[in-house]
């Protein structure tokens, strides 16, 4: 199966380590990963602060670098849900609209990925460690991905899966959120910071970058031995 | 008052919700309550889901036909002995209703819990001529003691523990007992029967008129509703125009939503629908009642994409499951609406100017069109505001202005983002330490003040996937 890596921005220059795993993953399962490189931003900073001309170009740059991909993949379920809202930002766009469309049924988180489209539960790694998983907002609640990547990691051998108490709560990132209203998103990141301390997990895990920035800056401000990793990190873990 | 509440600029409300240790106690247990409560309700019926879009086609087919059902409602209401008054500011319902109050020469009037009152200033209206207004709401009660505003929509003094209760019973009303609620409850009953006995006009809300018969329904859990309309011979119910169901089976789906998404219950103590006057032959209900029905903004917002905000039927399940209700409380929303509703709503409703911040305060993580029960598509409401304040507003700081089209130009430049993925880490060397800023220049500072930000990776993903690439070609 052919599949094209959507990397992310966020992961292209602040975590390359995740955009490898993802590829290796997805090679492991037995994908065909190429880069389309002309890929950029999904256009979300923009569209979410209510710059909507300025997101359109981010949007009709990532419809072009993607216009000859089979499956579009990302390890991000907030920028995949991004992606899936272009048909309605483009609603109504004879140019684009029928395009936006195109991309969006193309494209999927990588743990939908694996488990609705390849149908997978197991993917073979290893990890060892007392893990507890935030369900970022977007990934849940925008794209609709629940339960996928809990039924991933509770197949990964080794790994103790405690659930992280309020898990649903926003961890304060919201994008421009965190810097626009950096007090409230402070408060916010906090209280993630303390359940997730409650729950004695040497790992957190997530599926979105930003709110892995968010709460890992957090805990190490704060001095917290909890390592922040990203799924697809241990999903490619093999000691 | 009126939907704003106070002058204190956005962020410094924030800084003091923040810093109000007892109030933000109080939320974060309530919330806690009633999230298992709204979940628990919900599984109990089994298919919520279905529920709530019954919810939505009712409130959409309403706001379609509004004017139809409008005229149904007064005429089932005329029809019924009671008098319809359609106000289109919150000024002249004011007026409507202090004309009666002068007619009747009413000394006391008894009110039960109503958002629309706090939103035209009623109570202020009553006193400038001459009423007393007794709140018999027990939080609105508490809050009219200590001269607050609501912070919540359906218990407005969620901020407040029982200490601070206690105190303001004992400072206003000379209460001698301890802070058991059971005590303070029955106190406050005490004090607030002698009120009902002797009101001449009663007050209230209205959850949802149904337009068929011209009945005003009333939820609560204490039944003050009760008494305030079946004792005083006057009887007046304020309703923002958007809230009538069309017939008493819509009331039924309406009310199982509305109590199981409020509080998590099946169904509150009291359900209450009151048509009209006393007919012949009726042993109970006003002598004279009126219905004032509201517009202050609201016809407004019909037609434009907007709309679904009026299906809210005020449950605040979007402000139970709110992180950023969570740490800053209602107050500091400086709307009589808080949470994500009145993020929505009050601009709409009040303008841009006060209240550009309020479709901010939110990190857009849709707990909130996830909670509604009648599918108000909040988070994306906040968005299209954003955008209105941009686009048409011109309200946006230019600095973020700036940045936006420069991020335009870099995300649809594939050479430029190329590029900034090389000098990202050296740009950002300066501000590094051992592979962390944590003193960020510029908007990273916002960031950095709380945590750390990590330095860019050596090298960017693209360039890893090149030189793999090129490995591979030439094995």
């Amino acid at each position: 199966m052919k599949v094209s890596l959507f990397i992310t921005c966020l992961c292209d220059i602040f975590s390359t380590n995740v955009g490898k795993d993802t590829v290796e993953l997805l090679e492991r399962v037995g994908c065909e990963v190429d880069f389309p490189e002309l890929q950029t931003c999904c256009g979300q900073p923009a569209y979410n602060s209510g710059y909507l001309t300025e997101s359109k170009q981010a949007m009709k740059q990532m419809i072009r670098a993607f216009k000859d991909s089979e499956y579009v993949v990302g390890p991000s379920g907030s920028c995949v849900g991004m992606l899936k809202e272009y048909p309605e930002i483009f609603t109504g766009d004879p140019k684009w609209e029928e395009e936006a469309k195109a991309l969006a049924a193309k494209s999927f988180e990588v743990t939908q990925f694996l488990v609705d489209v390849l149908g997978m539960t197991d993917v073979g790694s290893t990890f060892r460690g007392k893990v507890t998983y935030h369900p970022s907002c977007h990934m849940t609640r925008i794209l609709g991905v629940k339960d996928a990547p809990k039924t991933l990691l509770q197949h990964v051998d080794g790994v103790e899966l405690v659930e992280l108490p309020i898990g649903e709560d926003c961890c304060g990132f919201g994008g421009t959120f965190s810097v626009k209203n950096a007090a409230i998103s402070e408060q916010m990141v906090q209280e993630k910071s303390e359940h997730i301390t409650e729950t004695g997990a040497e790992y957190l895990v997530g599926g979105d970058m930003g709110c892995l920035l968010n709460i890992g800056g957090r805990m190490a401000r704060e001095g917290k031995n909890v390592q922040v990793m990203h799924i697809a990190e241990i999903l490619n873990y093999q000691k | 008052m009126s939907v704003k509440i106070g002058n204190a600029p956005f962020h410094n409300r924030v800084q003091d919700g923040i810093e109000n240790d007892f109030m933000r106690k109080a939320v974060s247990s309530a919330q806690g309550r009633f999230r298992s409560g709204r979940r628990n309700a919900a599984e109990e019926l089994g298919d919520w889901e279905d529920w709530r879009t019954l919810g939505e086609e009712i409130r959409s087919h309403t706001l379609e036909n509004i004017d139809f059902y409008l005229e149904k409602l007064s005429d089932a209401v005329s029809n019924r002995g009671g008098n319809v008054y359609f106000a289109q500011t919150a000024e002249e319902a004011n007026q409507y209703i202090q004309d009666i109050v002068k007619r009747k020469e009413a000394k006391k009037i008894v009110k039960s819990k109503s958002m629309v009152t706090e939103e035209i200033g009623l109570n202020a209206a009553l006193e400038e001529v001459g009423g007393e207004v007794v709140e018999t709401d027990l939080g609105e009660w508490i809050l009219q003691l200590d001269e607050d505003p609501p912070s919540h929509i359906v218990t407005p003094a969620l901020h407040k523990d029982k200490g601070q209760i206690r105190e303001t019973f004992s400072k206003k009303k000379g209460y001698e007992k301890t802070d058991d609620p059971e005590e303070l409850a029955l106190f406050a009953r005490e004090q607030l029967r002698e009120d009902f006995l002797s009101a001449d006009v009663g007050i209230t809300g209205c959850n949802f008129a149904v337009a068929e018969s011209g009945a005003i329904t009333l939820v609560t859990n204490e039944g003050n509703a009760r008494l305030a309309t079946a004792l005083p011979d006057t009887q007046i119910s304020v309703m923002g125009m958007e809230r009538l169901v069309p017939t008493w089976e819509d009331l039924e789906v309406m009310v199982s939503l509305l109590t199981r998404a409020a509080v998590g219950q099946k169904l509150t103590s009291y359900v209450t629908s009151l048509t009209g006057t006393r007919l012949e032959g009726e042993v109970d209900g006003p002598e004279e009642f009126h219905l004032v029905i509201l517009d202050n903004g609201r016809s407004k917002i019909l037609g434009t994409e907007f709309q679904a905000a009026l299906h809210c039927i005020r449950c605040a399940a979007c402000i139970n499951v709110c992180p950023v209700y969570r740490h800053v409380g209602g107050h500091a929303y400086g709307s009589i609406y808080p949470g994500p509703i009145g993020a929505v709503l009050t601009p709409l409703l009040d303008g841009y100017d006060d209240h550009k911040e309020l479709p901010y305060a939110s990190s857009l993580c849709a707990a909130c069109t996830e909670a509604c029960p009648v599918k108000i598509p909040l988070h994306e409401m906040l968005i299209r505001h954003r955008q209105i304040i941009v686009e048409r507003e011109n309200k946006a700081p230019k600095m973020e202005k700036l940045m936006m089209k420069g991020y335009a130009k870099w995300a649809s430049s594939p050479a430029a983002y190329k590029l900034s993925t090389k000098v990202a880490k050296p740009g950002l060397k300066p501000w590094t330490e051992e592979e962390t800023i944590s003193n960020g220049p510029g908007p990273l500072k916002g960031w950095t003040n709380a945590r750390d930000f990590p330095a860019p990776s050596k090298q960017s993903f693209r360039s890893w996937y090149k030189s793999r690439r090129k490995r591979e070609e030439s094995e």
